[in-house]
């Protein structure tokens, strides 16, 4: 496998009272064929390092190199083999689905034609509506159509599904799925675990402008402890607290953390935890206000890595 | 497969056209601004005016002497009341002049006049002139013919003005106002992640922009010579040569201004700064030359200032390409050195 981005001791720090390093020395590899989810809050230099990366922004210092070139000495190489599509663009609202597409198509010298770009991301019955007419989803997936349209060996997805109803998130899933089917890299920024799971071969956990974390999502989960989550809500009043060596001495829990009224345990096993958790309670006589489980989320990856919550930072 | 300037013009023109509001305020509000102000402005000659003579006592034979006399002139309206209706008419204006005949005094009559009131003082004129006339009834009237020229009513000063004032505004709206939006929007950080030349783009800002400038003017030239006979009386490709360059050269204005405005407010902001002084202070509505001396040299370096001196010089007075030297010289070095500035400044993100 060859390697389709190459990120060395990167380093972006704006000028300011005081200086913002957004960045801080990060390292990065994405292979050629997979797709690789970026993770982190805001604020933890994801959009930077990809902006970088993209050739959107200068690094203060570091090594960036794109399919085996460099910016600053191969610009426009590099922009015909890679496709962008940014969260933030707000596309001309008075053009047609299939106005906009031809625009960018007739940017780069080759790639699909606009009905076939349209149609990879399944928007052909849009395809004679303004921008202004469509949904969320369906201007996501213009957003991507006008990334495919150079047929691009490299594609750059900032946060995709953000903001996007369920049937939506997964329907612009099948596009990138299909998209690496075909072969192409695809570089995503995400805040949904289950995201990263179903699409992402490899993620990268970033904070502080730095890689604290970089895996299969399952390796990720597994480091966290479990994927199973167990969140417990105490009465806000209820005096009585478990102890923190009990609960961990529970079936298969492997981590318990206090905020607040909630208690959360990961556990490996839930069907074992849930009862000797039950019964702690009950011998203890402590009141609940809630109980409830549920898979893994990049959330607690996070606040297992860091001890903080992704979104402190907004 | 069109080239991507091809399809950048289009989608410049798309844009435009399927935003009915955008349509009305380029097109039709200069149009109605035009329609209206020639009606405020329309020249009629000076109204008649309005005399009112006081009634006093029982001396009845000496108020129709009077009115007999105003009679004679043309253009007075006469009206007779007693003392305190005049008053009240005179200082209400609504009247313009009281005489009060006054056997005592020089001439036999007084007059009560407002000094105030241009109206007052041409009927306390016309009315002296009408009874001296009636006094000396072999005085000769001296010949006076009514100036007949094109270009002397304000309309034909007023339709430049507005050309010019449109030119501006479309060069600053049409250029700068959309580059800054598009970066507002984040189109243009996502224009420059892929090949497209950059150049591509801003010619195309040009290209839809003349196009643009030459319907509207177009438009204008119309309608004002449907409306009020107005027409290019001098050289008309000396006219479109300066149209032209007036045109590119606020094109230029507006990219300078808009070449790294990041929020709508920073870009209305810097509009008005550049455009309500120029409105001011460069002839559009009334000659630049009314104001102080001192101010004369910066007024005259303005762009809009040349340009409808040169519009003024070619429709109303019918001059050629002589009159186009200055102007254009101004006209290129704002063009000139806002460009070249622009393109140094421009921000992509």
């Amino acid at each position: 496998m060859t390697t389709a981005i190459r990120v060395r001791g990167l380093v972006k720090t704006y000028p300011g009272r005081p200086p913002v390093e957004a960045v801080r020395g990060l390292e990065l590899d994405v292979e050629s064929g997979e797709c690789f989810g970026l993770l982190g809050p805001n604020g933890a230099g994801k959009t930077t390092t990809l902006e970088i990366v993209e050739g959107l922004l200068d690094a203060t210092a570091g090594e960036v190199e794109v399919l085996g070139l460099r910016w600053g000495s191969d610009d426009s190489a590099i922009r015909r083999k890679i496709g962008i599509s940014l969260q933030e663009t707000r596309l001309s609202d008075k053009l047609t689905v299939r106005e906009t597409v031809t625009l960018f198509r007739s940017f780069y010298a080759s790639g699909p034609t606009p009905e076939e770009a349209i149609a990879r991301v399944g928007l052909d019955e849009k395809a004679r509506s303004y921008v202004d007419k469509l949904s969320g989803g369906q201007r996501q997936r213009l957003a991507v159509a006008t990334a495919l349209v150079g047929d691009p060996e490299l594609l750059f997805l900032d946060e995709p599904t953000t903001g996007l109803d369920p049937q939506s998130r997964r329907s612009l899933w099948d596009v990138i799925r299909s998209l690496r089917e075909r072969g192409r890299t695809v570089v995503l920024t995400t805040h949904y675990m289950d995201e990263a799971e179903r699409l992402c071969d490899r993620v990268a956990v970033i904070d502080h402008g730095k890689v604290i974390a970089l895996g299969s999502p399952g390796e990720l989960i597994t480091r966290v402890g479990g994927e199973h989550v167990i969140d417990l809500d105490l009465e806000p009043d209820e005096p009585v607290r478990p102890a923190r060596e009990d609960l961990l001495e529970l079936a298969t829990v492997k981590s318990a953390r206090e905020e607040g009224d909630r208690i959360t345990l990961t556990a490996g096993e839930p069907h074992r935890a849930l009862p000797a958790l039950l019964d702690l309670i009950r011998d203890r006589g402590i009141k609940l206000a809630g109980l409830t489980t549920r898979t893994a989320t990049l959330e607690d990856v996070f606040v297992t890595l860091t001890g903080r919550h992704l979104r402190d930072g907004e | 497969m069109h080239s991507a300037l091809w399809n950048l013009t289009l989608a410049r023109f798309r844009e435009f056209y399927r935003e009915p509001a955008a349509l009305f305020w380029v097109y039709g509000f200069p149009l109605i601004l035009a329609f209206v102000l020639g009606l405020a402005f329309s020249e009629r000659p000076v109204p008649a005016s309005t005399i009112d003579v006081q009634l006093d006592g029982s001396d009845t034979a000496a108020v129709e002497r009077i009115r007999a006399a105003l009679a004679a002139e043309p253009g007075l309206t006469v009206h007779i009341h007693d003392e305190a209706t005049c008053r009240q008419r005179l200082r209400t204006s609504k009247t313009d002049l009281v005489i009060v005949p006054s056997p005592g005094s020089p001439g036999g009559v007084e007059f009560l006049f407002n000094a105030t009131r241009s109206e007052s003082v041409l009927a306390r004129n016309a009315a002296d002139r009408a009874l001296l006339r009636a006094a000396n009834p072999s005085s000769p009237v001296p010949p006076s013919t009514e100036l007949a020229e094109p270009g002397r009513r304000y309309i034909d000063f007023l339709i430049p003005g507005l050309l010019g004032m449109n030119l501006l505004g479309g060069g600053l709206f049409g250029v700068g106002f959309v580059a800054a939006d598009m970066r507002i929007r984040k189109l243009l950080k996502r224009f420059q992640a892929t090949p497209m030349h950059r150049t591509d783009f801003l010619l195309s800002l040009m290209l839809s922009r003349l196009v643009f400038t030459l319907i509207d003017i177009a438009l204008l030239l119309g309608f004002s010579y449907l409306m009020f006979d107005i027409r290019v009386r001098g050289n008309a490709l000396a006219w479109l040569v300066l149209i032209a360059a007036g045109g590119v050269s606020f094109a230029g204005m507006g990219l300078l201004i808009g070449s790294r405005a990041r929020t709508i407010e920073s870009i209305s902001g810097l509009m008005n700064a550049v455009m309500l002084p120029m409105w001011m202070l460069c002839g559009v509505f009334f000659s630049a030359a009314r104001y102080p001396d001192w101010m004369q040299p910066f007024i005259q370096a303005l762009p809009l200032t040349a340009l409808n001196d040169g519009l003024r010089a070619i429709m109303n007075d019918g001059a050629g390409f002589e009159a186009l030297v200055r102007p254009l010289l101004v006209l290129a070095i704002w063009g000139v050195v806002c460009f070249a500035l622009a393109l140094r400044l421009f921000r992509w993100r």
